[in-house]
């Protein structure tokens, strides 16, 4: 992904031109030249790929063998409500037609599988990879995949429910530059992988963590424990819920008030995504990426909240110390 | 969220759909929102198509207001969509159109139609909900009537502008030589020739009668056009030149510019071989005719020599009369149109090569004189959102939940998305506080037209005004009845003092906007003199602070045309130095664009004594300064 090479084409020039206003043509000639995979087609990452599709990356690799259904349409603007039209493809397939109109540019395509079967080289093909819609035990794997690779993946992990969203970063070992003053800085940043962030004991995390963090754990282990899918939980499952988050603030020793129970009810209660929240967790997520393909500019580190009920977009640091 | 019943019933109005705009009625269909008005004026062009993701290539030349209306109704079929391919300024727009309106939401580029949308949503009393963004800056403010600050209650910074003489005689930054070659040398060939032309203000001065200097640029009408353009060339760029080092005066504390000549730049031969005329006769499209395809140079980004802009310029030159003939005379500057980018750029290169100036390449060159504000698709939908969430909190009339959004380059605080707690309404706000302005003037020689002009159009920002004295009509914008418009039209051309009803210190002027449904009283004082310097206007506002750079006095200062961004910010330039607010522009609300520099702790200190709403509650500012900060919670 170095960014030297060929001009781009007059093409290019026109149609990014307000972009590379922002970014120089430099970090243009890096995204024409990544390849970014995603797994899961629900509407964050719908909003994600519009995102980095419209900005010109190289290619955009689409995994998602379900079949389209009435629910998937809810906060995906990717897939067409005509049941003429959507019987019969997988999300994939619908979210890929969509996205190839966007830009002709882009190589958009459609891989079939389950991401845990995915072997090494399989992801050797990508320089970026997005999950979502899977297990906790999943989202580990693929990252361990990726961390195995000798050539450096940027691997994120999004997931939005109710008014939240949650991501998570793992660029392993970045360098990158930024601009100060009139100086061009070069910074290093050391990225813990999903299990490592994850394994950081809750005491020892700062007293203004965000509730968000804790909230998303219980509900995962939860799915987890039940042998449910991602996303799979309703207001009936509140008691168990609210069970499982003492349990673990004890074994913990977190002070429960830090989960709040009404986050937790809210995060059950409705399990579906909030469009606006898509569009703010896919606004940011494309951003992200975008950086790091460029290696321009503060990425975010490790992990990024929103909640649309406080309004405030965090980034906190979970690693170990 | 609990929020599918007030969004089933609601009907909203977006005013724009570009950058900000597709994202916004994408998000609201989404959403649910099931009945959404869209204004907007534009047509599409390529340069969209980078993150207003409705459109596509077969798009460009069409409405934005109705393709965006086609493109979401492909993904949600069931909802109304109307569309307005107008101007949200236009009389069918009224008050009465507004009240149908359970909320407004603005996603538009410029301060005038922000401004107008802002008092159209306080006479019709519905909520607004503002935004803007700037490459990766953005933000999203609330403003409900009587609750919280209307988008006028503090001013906005207005569009930077310099000093006639800088332009003329003095440049030294490279924005200088922009503003000279668009402004004064491509209006001055190609544009109106009535228009006032300060190109030559320099040499008229040193001596040259000015029927003289006018013979320069007209084209004589057997006279070859090779002879024609080293001509121009010889006289912008060297004599010119040699008229203002004339003036010792100047230079005393100043690096001498050096006057450059075609025979300098440009070999014989040139004249000859250069312009493959007929590739560029090949094409229909005026809009496609370029010195740089002529010249074989393809790459917009790299900086050209001395000689390869001046061979760009004469080039240029010739094309326009070659193959644009008809247009001359009536061309002003339009960032699309390549060719003249083209000589903008090579012109302005040429004089910042004589003054010592760092040239520029044609990309960029093209970003100042467009004033094109950098845009991105990730912000644009971020935005968008958080548009969508405040709209809700509107419709469900949850107060207490309202915040400003401020979405930023650089963490602040760990937080990307900053909410703050909206202000309350300016108590000496002229629009929404409907208080007395006071005008300072003079009464014997100002005409009532300079008031209308200066004050009521530039200042007021009023549409079709209507002026009162006492209950006596002075004048009347728009439709009004043949006897009226010779009545009004004398009363223009009379000093304050001499009017039918006599304005003068002490007087009570009443200015109304029909259209807008705007009314602002005017308390005259009389005032002798003026300094022709700091008050070029001759007259002097009160009782709102006026923006600094907001001198717009053609006679003094020079800007560099209006903004088309889809930004908040007016000040749009890509001088490193320069700041960009991109918060509603009061000084202690600003943040600094300041693009060179990714330092997180030279952010928080660019807004500082923002009020951040705090997991505990409490208030915490970025940076000190506890005496200029007050806590104002909306009650």
């Amino acid at each position: 992904m170095d960014g030297d090479g060929e001009e781009l084409t007059a093409q290019e020039t026109a149609l990014y031109d307000r972009q590379i206003r922002v970014w120089g043509a430099d970090a243009q000639r890096r995204l024409s030249k990544a390849h970014v995979l995603v797994y899961g087609m629900k509407g964050t990452v719908a909003e994600f790929c519009k995102n980095i599709v419209l900005a010109g990356v190289g290619s955009l690799t689409l995994v998602d063998d379900r079949v389209a259904t009435e629910e998937a349409f809810a906060a995906n603007f990717l897939i067409p409500p005509d049941e003429n039209v959507y019987s019969g493809k997988t999300l994939a397939e619908l979210c890929c037609n969509s996205l190839k109109d966007f830009n002709p540019m882009v190589r958009v395509s459609v891989e079939r599988g389950d991401l845990s079967i995915f072997d090494l080289e399989f992801f050797s093909k990508f320089d970026v990879v997005v999950v979502s819609c899977c297990s906790l035990s999943a989202k580990k794997l693929a990252n361990d995949k990726c961390r195995k690779l000798s050539k450096r993946i940027a691997f994120y992990a999004v997931d939005c429910r109710d008014s939240c969203g949650e991501i998570f970063v793992d660029l392993q070992d970045y360098k990158y530059s930024k601009k100060k003053r009139d100086e061009t800085i070069e910074c290093d940043l050391k990225y813990p992988s999903l299990e490592d962030a994850l394994s950081v004991p809750w005491s020892e995390l700062p007293r203004r963590m965000s509730k968000l963090y804790f909230a998303m754990r219980v509900i995962e282990k939860f799915e987890e424990a039940e042998g449910r899918s991602a996303g799979e939980v309703s207001i009936a499952d509140l008691s168990g819920v609210l069970k499982l988050k003492k349990e673990l603030c004890t074994a913990q020793a977190l002070n429960e008030s830090r989960v709040p129970d009404a986050l937790l009810e809210r995060l059950v209660t409705n399990a579906t995504e909030f469009p606006p929240v898509c569009a703010v967790i896919g606004g940011i997520l494309g951003q992200e990426v975008i950086k790091s393909i460029s290696a321009k500019g503060d990425p975010v580190k490790n992990f990024f909240f929103f909640d649309a009920f406080d309004g405030k977009g965090i980034i906190e640091d979970i690693s170990s110390k | 969220m609990a929020s599918s019943s007030v969004v089933k019933e609601a009907k909203v109005l977006m005013v724009g759909a570009g950058g900000i705009g597709c994202e916004l009625l994408k998000t609201l269909a989404l959403s649910g929102f099931p009945d959404i008005h869209i204004i907007d004026m534009d047509t599409i062009e390529v340069s969209n198509l980078n993150r207003q993701f409705l459109f596509r290539q077969y798009h460009v030349g069409q409405s934005k207001a109705k393709v965006a209306r086609d493109a979401v109704l492909k993904f949600r079929p069931h909802i109304n969509i109307t569309p307005y391919h107008a101007n949200v300024k236009d009389p069918e727009f009224n008050v009465d159109f507004f009240k149908q309106f359970n909320v407004v939401l603005n996603g538009l580029d410029n301060l005038d139609a922000r401004r107008h949308v802002n008092r159209l949503c306080l006479a019709a009393n519905v909520p607004l909900v503002e935004s803007g963004t700037t490459g990766f800056l953005g933000q999203v403010t609330v403003h409900v009537k009587g609750r919280t600050e209307c988008y006028e209650c503090h001013p906005k910074p207005a569009p930077k502008t310099y000093p006639v003489c800088t332009i003329t005689s003095t440049p030294s930054k490279f924005v200088h030589c922009i503003v000279w070659a668009k402004d004064l040398l491509f209006a001055k060939l190609f544009g109106d020739k009535n228009q006032d032309n300060d190109l030559n203000v320099r040499s008229s001065d040193a001596a040259a009668s000015s029927e003289n200097v006018e013979d320069v640029f007209e084209r004589r009408k057997d006279e070859d056009i090779d002879q024609y353009r080293r001509k121009i060339f010889d006289h912008v760029f060297g004599y010119n030149i040699e008229l203002a080092l004339s003036n010792e005066e100047t230079w005393k504390n100043r690096n001498r510019p050096k006057p450059i000549y075609s025979k300098d730049v440009l070999s014989d031969e040139l004249t000859q071989q250069n312009g493959n005329l007929e590739k560029n006769y090949a094409s229909d499209d005026e809009l496609s005719v370029s010195a740089m395809v002529s010249l074989g140079m393809k790459n917009p980004q790299d900086i050209w020599s001395l000689r390869e802009n001046s061979k760009i310029f004469i080039e240029a030159l010739k094309l326009f009369f070659m193959k644009r003939e008809k247009e001359i005379g009536h061309l002003s500057f339009d960032k699309d149109d390549q060719l003249a980018v083209e000589f903008v750029t090579a012109a302005a290169n040429i004089r910042a090569a004589s003054f010592g100036i760092p040239l520029h390449s044609l990309f960029e060159a093209k970003g100042i004189a467009g004033n094109i504000v950098h845009a991105v698709a990730t912000t644009n939908a971020v935005i968008a959102g958080l548009i969508v969430i405040e709209a809700i909190k509107v419709l469900q009339n949850d107060m207490e939940n309202y915040r400003m959004t401020y979405c930023l380059e650089h963490p602040s605080r760990k937080m990307l998305l900053m909410p703050v707690d909206p202000f309350e309404p300016n108590k000496s706000c002229y629009v929404c506080s409907e208080t007395p302005l006071s005008l300072e003037i003079n009464t014997n020689r100002s005409k009532l037209k300079d008031f209308v002009e200066k004050i009521v159009k530039a200042k007021l920002g009023m549409t079709l005004p209507l002026i009162m004295c006492a209950s006596n009509l002075l004048y009347e914008a728009g439709d009004v009845e043949k006897d009226f418009i010779k009545i009004y039209e004398a009363n223009l051309e009379k000093v304050l003092s001499e009017l039918p009803t006599p304005v003068t210190g002490g007087t009570m002027l009443t200015v109304e906007d029909m259209l807008q449904e705007f009314v602002c009283n005017i308390n005259i004082k009389h005032r002798e003199e003026f300094d022709e310097e700091k008050e070029p206007d001759g007259m002097v506002l009160s009782g709102w602070t006026q923006p600094v750079s907001a001198v717009d006095n053609k006679d003094k200062s020079i800007g560099n045309g209006a903004s088309t961004s889809n930004a908040l910010v007016t000040a749009a330039e890509s001088e490193k130095d320069d700041e960009i607010a991109i918060v509603s522009a009061v000084k202690k609300r600003k943040l600094l664009d300041d693009s060179d520099s990714s330092n997180a702790a030279d952010e928080v200190k660019h807004h500082k004594q923002l009020q951040v709403i705090d997991d505990e509650d409490d208030l915490v500012l970025l940076d000190g300064e506890v005496d200029s900060f007050k806590k104002r919670r909306l009650s």
